[in-house]
Parts: structure tokens; C-alpha cells; sequence
């Protein structure tokens, strides 16, 4: 009897799942450094309109366009953040399965080297990054592993303190970004791997992408705060993380200058602050006008109060586009214009 | 002949001396137990003593108490009532003005920004709402207390130092020096943050709370509970009462005790392909969170039930079955009630650490920001570690002590379902 009405409790419950009506709700997935900006984005969209609010997942850059691409209709999300620009593959994908995409590009986020305000200022530059966290590097025209011990022995100006930088995992979008633009950058310095760029590109990335594992290095997981914490507790420690960690962390922690540039909000809206990339959403064409509130999700995120230089965006971390680049996405996202590859 | 042997064991003093050892080897072992359990509640209590020390300020929010002057002109121009016309009026001047009469110095774009920034973003939420709800306060002034924003909770806390320099913090001084001539006035107050337990998520600290959480777990734990009981408690009672003992059942077996052990993350990726991918469940909702911790729950219950089966002293079926009750009735009247404390002790187990778990959910978009209470099993959801998880993750300050107080809550809702179940057996269980 109770096993009885047990069973058609579990088989109602799966038919009302399976005759969900259209969805209703805006569904966005992708990028966990976008997550913070999304959301913010989300609520205020769905307090302020008649809209249901938007359910946002943090899944990672990669694995939010493996999802948005795998098809259209109400079970494939509507958006996807991404830490970095789509790639050709997974264009490729998208429109393989009949999906057509927008761009919009949001604004920067700039990955700092900071440690304890206990532990000295540092001003580092892009090749004595590398040489301190390379695996390999140059010493005598030979490529060796990576002797340096101390950052004093890279460069006499530096302090004498153990290489020490917590950092994220290889799993993570800034780590990416972290080697393509600082590990790359400084390694293009070095006149043994210029040249080497220049033979062979391939064998060129292998060496300047490769991040030393003998314990320098550690890889202190996804979560930021956590390397913050470490980072409080340990003067001598350097971590690698995203600007609105030390935005908000102001009072424990400072940004290492980087090549002679202080990690600071309008140096890296400048784009003199070399270590900063770009922001994006991409948005699914067939899904607009079927899931309601995609375009005025898109117009809420793209309009002054929330990513101009004195929105809403700004206060949680966002680093703004220039004006003029703000009025170009903002036009092009309104017409929903199709990226193509 | 042993009076001797004694006599000589006691006087020969390389006997003592071996006595002596034994005795102190014998001390020695209950010292490393007591280690042992020192080293445990030390531990406990140094991560009890963190979470607490965190979080329980979070219980507590900052208010400031404003005298709003609810503008008919602002709210209302046409003066027609309706829901429509109430709603589209900003609310937010309304804050801001009633701060600037306190602060006339503050003119100018830059500081009457810097000023409405000590109150809560969700103000205008709670006058709206507020007026929506008694729209005869339309012109008249009332006053209220609103939740000061998170920067100024945690300045109010202490937990933003006031000595360093002014670039170093996030609120400058000029704020500090507001901020403290209003509690001066007698215009700030800490309250009991009664917003932490009925509002779900929000990117706001002091606006963020978890009751959507706790209702997503509730509904997550109804699934799970609905689905593995029963047919824990029928796959134990098969394999216990009425299997009969070949390779076959030695198989089934061994997979069940395999399973046990399989970690939770296969289950969530079993789930995205089986109940999202190949039956077109919606994803992030309670239905299928619940339907994947059970199929993670089950092996435990399947265990727990046989162990408490075998309890069963076979005396008890037999006189059954000599008083001519059927194999079914000698399970029904007597087998399964006598092993039911056992039963839900384990079950209770299975379910607690269904309620912990995170791993799996994260296949099935349970791991997402979601600021509406779900209010069925289809909605999008989130879980209690969840949240914990999302909000250790966040850049603002504000979210560290709501982590821990998120973590508290967990942690009560743990013990209680353990303690259930100690009570549980201690009532019911019966020794033989």
C-alpha cells in the first residue's frame, strides 16, 4: 500500500518534470570571473523588471561554451561568460550545431602579483616574472632547470627572500591568462627566446609556458580569498590573483608593481598595466525573442549605471571599457550583430 | 604448591621487575588512546572556535534609522494608487534626501554618491514594498530602519581597521566621519539580522541570506529521501529475508559495498547523463539533485538495513512461522518493525550526508546563483554547502562572516539530525 502510493508519487512527479512548461527564466553559464559581474547584473535585472531573475552558473569559460554550444532550445543555456575570446574550435561547434552568437565584450580584469603590506614593496618586471617561476631558463646560451633560489638572484635591487608565489591551478581561466600574458611577455625579453620565437614558435611556447615544479610554484586552488588568507600569514609569500581581490583587501595586502606600473584601477583601464585581459558574454541569436528578457538582460548589462566608469559593475571589481569602445559594444550588442570568425 | 609459586613471584625482583613493565605498557596504551582523543577534540575545537569566531557577528546587522519623507509627488504625481505607477517611482531619492538633510555639507555629485552609499543598495526595495503594501503612507513621513550597506556593517564590527591610511580601505574618511556623527545621534543600531534567514542569495552582503538554500536543501533531501528509503529498506529485506545464497547475490553484494565507496563526483556525472542528457530533466532543480544523493545514498541504507535485519534474533521468525504466519507476514509484523530503529539510524546517517554534499551538484547546475526562493521541485535551486561554497568564492569582504554563519547553520541542522538518531536508537532499539 505505502510502496504502492509511493511509486505514483515518484511517476507524477517525473511526468510534471517532463511536462515543464517554456521556460521562463534566463539561463547563463560560464566563466567564474565573470560570475561576480553576471550576478550582479542578474539581480538588479530582476528587481527591476517584470522579468524573472536569471539563473547564473559558475562553470569555468571552457566548460560554459562547451554547454552553450551544444544546441539550441530550452534545455541549452542562453549565455555564456568567458574570462577570454572564444576559440576557433569552439566557434566552429557552435555553428556546426546552427547556433549564431553575439559578442560583447564587458571591460578588463587585471591579474596582480601582490604579498603582505608586512613583507617589502615589490616592483618586478615581466622578465624577472618569468625568470623567477620559468621551469627552465637560459644560463649560458643552455637551457637549464631553473636554479633561482632566491629573487635577489635574479636581480641584485630585489629582496632577499625565498620565490614563493601562490598562484592558481592549471584548471583555472586566470592561470591562462596569467602564462599568456606575463610568462609569454617576460620570455619574449630574453634575447635566447626571442630568437627561438622567431626558429620555432612551437618549441618557443613549450619553454616560456612552462611553469616550474619544484615547489616555488604552488598551486593554491581556485578560490582567491584562500591565497589572500595564505598570503596574510605568511609575509614572505607572493600571490598571483584577480584585482578585486586586492581591491578588497586593500588594507592587509599590495600590488607588486609590473614593469614599473602600480596594479591600480585607472592604470589598468589605461591598458598601461600589462598583465589585463578582456571580459566577455556571448549571446545565443535563436534563444531571443523565445526565452523573454534576453535583449533587455543584454541592454541592462551594456548601460552606463552598470558598467559605465560610475556603475554599479565598477563598485564589484569591473574594469571598464574606454568610452568609446562602451559606446561601440553597447550599439552592437543592441542589434544582437553576429559574430563571425 | 601455588602459595609457593606466588611467594616466589612477589619476592623474586626479576619478576616485579617484569610486572612493573607490564603494568607501565598497560598504562602506556591508555595514555595513547586518551592521546588519541585529546588530538581529536582538539582539533574539533580549534575548527568549531574559527567558524564561530567568524561568523557569529553575522548574526547581527548594522541599521541605520532614517526619517523618510514619502514624497506624493515623487511616488504618486497622478495621484492614481495603482501598482504600475507606485512601482516605476525612484525610491532611491527618497534615501538619499533624507540623508542629505541630515548631511547638508554633502553637495555635489561625488559626495552625495559617497553618502548614499553608508545605507543598504536594497532600500529602495524595502520602501517600495513598504508602500505597496499600505499605500496610505503616501505622503506622510515615517521613520525606519534600514540596513546599512555591508562596508558599514563591517566598519560598525570592526572588522575594517580605521588607522590605516585612507586608499588602504574601502570607505574613505570623510564616510567614517558621517557615519559616526549618525551614530552619535543614536541613529545606528545593531539588530538581529533577521533578513539572514528569509531572503535567498543576493551579490549584496547584507542583503544576502539563506533561505533559498535551506529550502533547496529541504526539497533536495524530500527527493532523495522519498526515492532511497523505500527501496533501501525493499533491496535489504530481499537480499536479508528471501534471497537465495548464490554467486549471483555474492555479486550483487560486493557491487552494493563497492558502491559505498564510489566518490560522489561519479554520481554527479551520472546524473548529467542518464536524468539531464537522456531523459531531458531540467537542470539545477531539486528533482534531479534529490534523484542523484539517492542514488549516492542508497548503497548506506541498503547496508545499514541488513545490519539491522541480521540483529534480528532468527527465534523471532521462527516462532512467527510456527504460528503459521506467511514469510511476508513474519516480515511485515514482526522482522522489519523490530529492525526499524536501526533502519532509520542508518538512514538518518545516509541523509546527513546527502545534505553535505557539494560534488555531485556541480554536474547538475546546482552550483548557480539563484536570488528567487524555489518553490517546487522543479525550480532552480541551490543547497546549503553550496552556498557556503559560493560565498567563500566571493571577492566582497562582507560575505567571510556570512560563509561562517552559513557554515553554523549546516552545522545545526547536522547535529540535530545526528542526535535524532542517537535518540531514535536509544528509545526503540531492543536488546536480546
Amino acid at each position: 500500500m505505502i510502496g504502492r502510493s509511493l511509486v505514483l508519487a515518484l511517476a507524477a512527479g517525473i511526468a510534471v518534470a517532463g511536462a515543464a512548461e517554456a521556460r521562463d527564466q534566463i539561463r547563463i553559464v560560464g566563466s567564474s570571473t565573470v560570475f561576480p559581474f553576471s550576478t550582479a547584473v542578474a539581480e538588479q535585472f530582476g528587481k527591476t523588471t517584470a522579468f524573472k531573475t536569471p539563473v547564473v552558473e559558475s562553470t569555468g569559460s571552457g566548460g560554459g561554451m562547451k554547454l552553450f554550444c551544444a544546441g539550441v532550445g530550452e534545455g541549452h543555456p542562453d549565455i555564456t561568460n568567458a574570462s577570454r575570446r572564444i576559440k576557433a574550435s569552439e566557434f566552429e561547434k557552435c555553428t556546426e550545431n546552427g547556433i549564431g552568437i553575439t559578442e560583447v565584450k564587458v571591460g578588463f580584469d587585471g591579474i596582480v602579483l601582490a604579498n603582505s603590506k608586512k613583507g617589502p614593496k615589490l616592483s618586478l618586471t615581466l622578465e624577472q616574472i618569468w625568470l623567477a617561476l620559468a621551469k627552465e631558463v637560459p644560463v649560458d646560451g643552455k637551457l637549464v632547470a631553473n636554479p633561482y633560489k632566491t629573487w635577489s638572484e635574479i636581480d641584485s635591487s630585489l629582496p632577499n627572500a625565498r620565490i614563493e608565489v601562490l598562484g592558481p591551478p592549471p584548471t583555472s581561466g586566470t592561470r591562462d591568462a596569467f602564462v599568456e600574458l606575463a610568462m609569454e611577455g617576460g620570455a619574449k625579453k630574453i634575447k635566447m627566446l626571442a630568437d627561438l620565437r622567431e626558429a620555432d614558435k612551437k618549441a618557443f611556447s613549450k619553454v616560456a609556458h612552462a611553469i616550474r615544479e619544484d615547489g616555488a610554484f604552488i598551486d593554491a586552488g581556485e578560490n582567491d580569498n584562500l591565497i589572500v588568507q595564505k598570503l596574510i600569514a605568511n609575509p614572505s609569500a607572493v600571490g598571483v590573483f584577480g584585482f578585486s581581490f586586492l581591491d578588497q583587501n586593500a588594507d592587509k595586502i599590495q600590488g607588486a608593481a609590473v614593469g614599473g606600473v602600480q596594479p591600480e584601477f585607472e592604470k589598468i583601464a589605461g591598458s598601461d598595466y600589462k598583465i589585463s585581459r578582456s571580459l566577455f558574454f556571448y549571446v545565443k541569436q535563436q534563444h531571443v525573442g523565445v526565452i523573454p528578457g534576453i535583449e533587455e538582460f543584454v541592454r541592462e548589462f551594456t548601460s552606463e549605471r552598470a558598467w559605465g566608469p560610475d556603475g554599479y559593475l565598477i563598485d564589484k571589481g569591473l574594469i571598464p571599457l574606454p568610452d568609446a569602445d562602451r559606446r561601440s559594444v553597447a550599439k552592437q550588442a543592441k542589434t544582437l550583430a553576429p559574430l563571425s570568425m | 604448591m601455588t602459595d609457593l609459586l606466588a611467594g616466589r613471584a612477589l619476592t623474586d625482583a626479576a619478576a616485579r621487575r617484569q610486572l612493573n613493565r607490564r603494568h607501565r605498557a598497560e598504562r602506556r596504551f591508555k595514555y595513547y588512546g586518551l592521546a588519541a582523543i585529546f588530538a581529536a577534540l582538539g582539533v574539533l575545537a580549534v575548527l568549531l572556535v574559527t567558524i564561530v569566531g567568524a561568523g557569529y557577528s553575522a548574526f547581527q546587522q548594522t541599521h541605520i534609522q532614517l526619517d523618510i519623507e514619502l514624497r506624493e509627488d515623487l511616488i504618486d504625481p497622478d495621484g492614481t494608487r495603482k501598482e504600475a505607477d507606485i512601482r516605476q517611482a525612484n525610491y532611491a531619492v527618497l534615501v538619499r534626501d533624507a540623508l542629505i538633510k541630515i548631511f547638508p555639507d554633502a553637495s555635489g555629485r561625488r559626495d552625495r554618491r559617497a553618502l548614499a552609499r553608508l545605507v543598504s543598495s536594497g532600500a529602495d526595495i524595502q520602501l517600495l514594498n513598504m508602500v505597496l503594501a499600505d499605500a496610505t503612507l503616501i505622503g506622510s513621513t515615517q521613520t525606519i530602519w534600514f540596513k546599512a550597506s555591508a562596508d558599514f556593517d563591517s566598519l560598525s564590527k570592526g572588522q575594517i581597521p580605521r588607522d590605516v591610511p585612507e586608499d588602504a580601505r574601502k570607505v574613505s574618511d570623510k564616510q567614517i566621519a558621517w557615519f559616526d556623527h549618525l551614530a552619535a545621534l543614536g541613529l545606528v543600531e545593531k539588530k538581529f539580522n533577521t533578513g539572514f534567514f528569509t531572503t535567498a542569495d543576493s551579490r549584496e552582503p547584507e542583503q544576502a541570506g539563506i533561505l533559498g538554500a535551506v529550502v533547496g536543501s529541504l526539497l533536495t533531501l524530500i527527493v532523495t529521501l522519498v526515492l532511497s528509503f523505500p527501496i533501501g529498506v525493499m533491496a535489504a529485506v530481499y537480499l536479508e529475508e528471501f534471497a537465495p545464497k548464490n554467486r549471483l547475490t555474492d555479486f550483487i553484494e560486493i557491487n552494493i559495498n563497492n558502491l559505498a565507496a564510489v566518490p560522489s563526483i561519479v554520481f554527479g556525472l551520472l546524473g548529467l547523463a542518464v536524468f539531464l542528457n537522456f531523459f531531458g530533466l531540467p537542470r539545477s532543480a531539486p528533482l534531479v539533485g534529490g534523484m542523484v544523493l539517492a542514488l549516492m545514498t542508497l548503497p548506506t541504507i541498503i547496508i545499514a538495513s541488513r545490519a539491522a535485519l541480521r540483529a534480528v534474533p532468527p527465534s523471532i521468525r521462527e516462532a512467527a512461522l510456527g504460528m503459521g504466519a506467511s514469510p511476508v507476514q513474519t516480515v511485515t509484523h514482526h522482522v522489519l518493525p523490530l529492525a526499524m530503529p536501526g533502519i532509520l539510524t542508518g538512514t538518518i546517517i545516509g541523509m546527513a550526508q546527502a545534505l553535505g554534499e557539494t560534488a555531485p551538484l556541480l554536474m547538475i547546475g546546482m552550483v548557480a546563483f539563484i536570488v528567487d526562493v524555489p518553490g517546487s521541485f522543479t525550480d532552480a535551486a541551490t543547497v546549503l554547502p553550496v552556498q557556503v561554497f559560493l560565498w567563500a568564492d566571493a571577492p566582497e569582504r562582507g560575505f567571510v562572516e556570512r560563509t561562517s554563519a552559513a557554515i553554523m547553520v549546516l552545522l545545526a541542522f547536522l547535529i540535530v539530525m545526528n542526535i535524532l538518531a542517537v535518540v531514535l536508537r536509544r528509545r526503540f532499539e531492543r536488546r536480546w
